[in-house]
């Protein structure tokens, strides 16, 4: 532990803090837009600027760690004054479109924009301009409003090992982007976006879906895998609009490209809310058509399939109405019993055999076998994992 | 009669550009067809020499017979069967090209340490740096010094760092030596420390490290060991810029030739130390020479500084403690250790030590690589060394420390050139830039030509830097387009203060100079452009007017065959006119007038 005094308050902090976490840690806050608590620090948007006495002059917070005897200052006119520089020049450099941007009302920028008062701008001048140009259906990247913290950066090296974009050129042209500006090609996990303190990054499924403060958020878990991640749903309508994830949770707030961008099942038509018992006959093979449709779509329709999806999935429901009907669960179960023993008395227990799921929890799975194994009587007890 | 003759040809970049190889060919061919006497040709050795320095005067050619010298300037292919024709032959030097008064002055107020031997020995030779004393200071530190020893030497010396920051040399060895845990991971002995020489040089107009490298790369690699000694690292990264080929070649010869010599390797002299050293080259961006930038260069990512603390010599190259010193500051040590720390402190001030080599370039007659005892006056290096201002013309200002610096203006000229006076007077030493601007220099042009450089070259990382420059230089560049607004100078001067405040690296921190120094001294030339819309050096082409005056105008009819948007007329012998509206003001017109009649303003 060291002792430091930030602001005239004496403080302790461990060994190797930086001095923007001491100083957070007591309450006391400081602009960033750079930072993230974890990814390495970068000393890029020079906002957290502090005056540590005995240096001459002002060093970065988030990049500089705690020395014993230590006195910082985390706020005096001075600093002020250039935090509010740093921050025109980003808006110098910024496209004024915040009424038609995504992130409006969830934006790092626009938010120390306003707690600083900037209007009016002194150093107005040329702008970056950038056409978009990625065919992918789910990352937006509108790098004109990239203010190049380098956040994506890390967290595609850092946390995905993925390094699927760096940043390109020198002086104001420099940019981040894929190797030799060619679209973005990559595990399309969404962290990227996560990080992003503007709206240069956005999911393109969640355009024009609704702002923040209109969204109400419910936790869950996501479906997908064993790993359990922590999923908040972001709805609107009680439609979900986009996925997040809290940091504090298991898997530290990031997520896999199925838990960001795969969710349009739930509000998909074609889900099954309620059990079906089949009416026609078995040899009918009109579901099997349809499936076949569905798999006989090119390549490149596949992206869009996401989108175009929904008018297959209507015919979908009223091939459905011809082949079943809607029952309840207690029939259902009913029916299943019942065909279950007439089976298990006819050919014996082991002729029938089980498959249970990766996207069960522990506890499902246990009621699984536990059910195959003393009610049924069968040891025929698999997993999809194995296949 | 036998005579011992010996023919020397500057083959530095600067020589070879001139045509070195040319000149050194017509020997070898001249010698032979001449066919001087076949006894005397035996004698006759051949040596490249790397850079010598009067560059502006090259192909510069000595030839010593017996021991007697005479030097050769602008030497070209066709003159050389007369020198061996009447020099070798008869005995009688060809006085119209022997190097004139110029030459001397040149190299009188100079004081040779780093450079001694440039221009002497063949630098693709290791035995020619031997015979001269070379290794001599590393096989002394080996036998007789511990590397505590070592270090006291060169804190003794006072040399200070030359790559820029001037940062004491034998404290930064120091302070590596006692670093017992590396940056990642505290408390932990560290395995491993590393020595690098920064040889990225990137300022534009710079070329005191290349000079070294290509003439004494010996001396870089005998710093570089003993430093490795006396910090105990056993790794060592030469940086150099791919653009720099000759250095690069020369440097490679050179590091296998010690390898040969067990000068490097292990077990180097039968002694315990560990060394080897690998060249890796830069990619021509100027940011990487800025020594946190480098390392993570040599780590293969993007260039891109990273915040101090901590410092490299606590956590360096791959995490470890590391010393990176500069071409400059390495080549001195072997001298230092040979000669003694009193021998080098002699030279220089109380605060600045030693000597200093100075690219000096712009409206100087003397042009070329100098090195100065630290404390020289600004004025001696241009009046006596430089020759005066060129064409007659009157000094404005010296730009000192290339786009770090700031403009010393005429009127300073008394002062002593060491870290702290041109500190005082908002300029740095540097790594060695030296422009001599007269009174045709526009000081906006000059800050927006350096503002121009520092912008395409930030690395874009920090937003002061990426942004702020920028603006700088659109500010810049609309004052000298007569677009300037009042209240232009103060935001200048207050964005400059706030972006040298709150970069991140050296680049940032000091890439307002050039603009905040010309503000300080040429504030009215400033304002000229802005008020007045004037450019009084008659620099800036939207300011200015050509015009023929009555007086001079023969009618000679010069202008009106050069001007390529015709927009003079003037019958022949009558005075000519120019029209303004048809004028592209590209200065031909002004260029060719015998007359001095065409006037610009
Ligand atoms: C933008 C920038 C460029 C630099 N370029 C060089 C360079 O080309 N060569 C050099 O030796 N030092 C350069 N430096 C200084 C280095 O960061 C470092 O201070 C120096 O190499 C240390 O060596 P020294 O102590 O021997 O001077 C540069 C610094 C900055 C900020
Ligand atoms: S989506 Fe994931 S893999 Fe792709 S760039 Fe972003 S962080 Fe990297
Ligand atoms: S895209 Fe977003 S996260 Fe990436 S550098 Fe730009 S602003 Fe930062
Ligand atoms: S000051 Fe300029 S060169 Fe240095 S880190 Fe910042 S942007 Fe890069
Ligand atoms: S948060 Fe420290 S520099 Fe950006």
């Amino acid at each position: 532990m060291v002792n430091l005094t930030i602001d005239g308050i004496k403080f302790t902090a461990p060994d190797g803090t930086s001095v923007l976490d001491a100083a957070r840690r007591h309450g006391i806050s400081i602009p960033t837009l750079c930072h993230h608590p974890k990814l390495t620090p970068y000393g890029g948007c020079r906002l957290c600027i502090v005056e540590i006495k005995g240096i001459p002059r002002p060093v970065t917070a988030c990049t500089t760690p705690v020395t014993e005897g230590m006195e910082v200052t985390t706020i005096n006119p001075y600093l002020e004054k250039l935090r509010r520089t740093t921050l025109e020049l980003i808006l110098s450099d910024h496209p004024n479109d915040c009424m038609v941007c995504e992130k409006a009302g969830d934006c790092t920028l626009q938010e120390l924009a306003y707690f600083y008062g900037l209007r009016e701008n002194r150093f107005l001048g040329e702008r970056r301009i950038y056409t978009k140009k990625d065919g992918n259906p789910l990352i937006e990247r509108d790098m004109e409003k990239c203010i190049l913290c380098n956040k994506c950066v890390r967290v595609c090296n850092e946390i995905q090992g993925v390094t699927a974009i760096d940043i390109a050129y020198r002086g104001f042209k420099s940019k981040v982007c894929p190797p030799y500006e060619r679209d973005l090609d990559c595990e399309f996990c969404g962290q990227c976006i996560r990080v992003c303190p503007t709206g240069a990054l956005t999911g393109k499924m969640w355009t024009l879906k609704g702002r923040q403060k209109d969204i109400k958020e419910i936790d869950t878990i996501c479906p997908y895998c064993g790993c359990g991640c922590n999923l908040t749903l972001n709805i609107r309508k009680n439609e979900i609009v986009r996925v997040t994830s809290r940091e504090d949770t298991i898997n530290e707030g990031w997520l896999c490209a199925k838990g960001t961008f795969g969710y349009t099942f739930v509000n998909n038509p074609a889900r099954l809310t309620k059990p079906l018992i089949r009416i026609a006959p078995k040899n009918s093979n009109e579901l099997r058509v349809t499936s076949y449709e569905l798999k006989n779509k090119k390549d490149s329709e596949d992206l869009s399939l996401i989108t175009r999806h929904s008018s297959l999935e209507k015919s979908l429901v009223t091939r459905h109405s011809s082949l079943f009907r809607e029952a309840t669960w207690d029939e259902v179960f009913d029916l299943i019993a019942k065909k279950f023993t007439k089976i298990k008395e006819q050919y014996g227990p082991d002729s029938i055999g089980s498959l249970s799921s990766a996207r069960c929890t522990n506890e499902e799975n246990y009621l699984f076998q536990k059910f195959m194994r003393a009610v049924i009587g069968t040891n025929n007890v698999d997993h999809c994992a194995r296949f | 009669m036998k005579s011992d003759i010996k023919i020397k040809v500057c083959m530095g970049t600067g020589g070879i550009a001139a045509g070195g190889a040319d000149v050194m060919n017509a020997f070898n061919k001249e010698l032979k067809e001449a066919g001087i006497d076949a006894s005397v040709e035996k004698f006759c050795s051949m040596h490249k020499v790397g850079c010598r320095g009067l560059c502006a005067k090259d192909v510069l050619v000595d030839v010593i017979i017996n021991g007697k010298k005479t030097i050769y300037q602008y030497t070209k292919p066709d003159m050389v069967s007369k020198i061996v024709n009447e020099h070798l032959i008869m005995g009688e030097p060809v006085a119209e090209w022997v190097a004139g008064e110029d030459y001397y002055n040149f190299h009188e107020k100079q004081t040779k340490v780093v450079l001694s031997d440039c221009g002497n020995i063949d630098p693709e030779d290791i035995n020619a740096y031997i015979a001269v004393g070379g290794y001599e200071a590393l096989k002394k530190v080996l036998t007789s010094l511990t590397p505590e020893e070592t270090i006291a030497i060169i804190k003794k010396s006072g040399l200070r760092g030359r790559g820029g920051a001037g940062f004491p040399t034998g404290l930064k060895w120091e302070i590596c030596r006692k670093v017992v845990s590396s940056g990642d991971s505290p408390r932990q002995e560290s395995d491993q420390k590393y020595i690098i020489c920064n040889a990225d040089e990137g300022d534009p107009g710079a070329f005191m490290d290349r000079a070294v490298i290509e003439g004494n790369p010996h001396s870089v690699i005998e710093g570089m060991i003993i430093g490795a000694y006396a910090i105990g690292a056993t790794k060592g990264y030469v940086y150099i810029r791919a653009e720099y080929p000759l250095a690069v070649e020369r440097l490679r010869k050179a590091l296998t030739q010690a390898r040969e010599k067990k000068l490097l390797g292990k077990n180097i002299l039968n002694a315990e130390l560990n060394f080897d050293i690998k060249v890796k080259l830069g990619a021509g961006a100027f940011v990487c020479g800025e020594e946190t930038a480098l390392i993570v260069s040599i780590e293969g990512q993007r260039g891109m500084p990273r915040a101090k603390p901590p410092f490299p010599v606590h956590s360096g190259l791959w995490g470890k403690p590391t010393v990176i010193n500069n071409v400059e500051t390495l080549a001195n040590i072997p001298y230092i250790i040979r000669k003694g720390a009193d021998w080098f402190s002699s030279f220089g001030t109380e605060k600045s030590k030693g000597t200093k080599v100075f690219a000096l370039t712009g409206k100087v007659k003397n042009t070329g690589l100098i090195e100065v005892p630290m404390g020289i006056l600004l004025k001696e290096i241009i009046y006596d060394i430089g020759g005066g201002i060129d064409k007659g013309r009157a000094l404005k200002a010296v730009q000192t420390g290339g786009p770090s610096g700031g403009c010393i203006p005429a009127e300073l000229v008394d002062i002593n050139v060491d870290y702290e006076s041109l500190a005082k007077v908002g300029s740095i030493v540097g790594s060695g830039g030296m422009v001599v601007l007269d009174e045709t220099d526009c000081m906006v042009s000059i800050a927006k030509f350096f503002l121009e450089f520092t912008q395409a070259e930030s690395c874009g990382k920090c937003v002061p830097c990426r942004i702020g420059t920028k603006r700088l230089l659109e500010i810049l560049d609309r004052i000298t387009r007569g677009k300037g607004k009042d209240g232009d100078l103060e935001l200048l001067e207050n964005l400059g203060n706030d972006i040298k405040a709150a970069s991140l690296c050296g680049l940032g921190q000091t890439a307002p100079n050039p603009v905040l120094s010309t503000l300080k001294y040429f504030r009215h030339e400033y304002e000229a452009h802005i008020k007045d819309l004037k450019c009084p050096a008659g620099v800036c082409n939207d300011l200015i007017e050509y015009s023929i005056l009555e007086e001079f105008c023969k009618g000679c009819g010069a202008c009106i065959r050069v001007c390529p948007s015709g927009a003079i007329t003037g019958e022949k012998k009558k005075l000519h006119k120019i029209t303004t509206a048809m004028c592209i003001k590209c200065g031909a017109c002004f260029d060719v007038c015998k007359f001095d009649a065409v006037k610009k303003g």
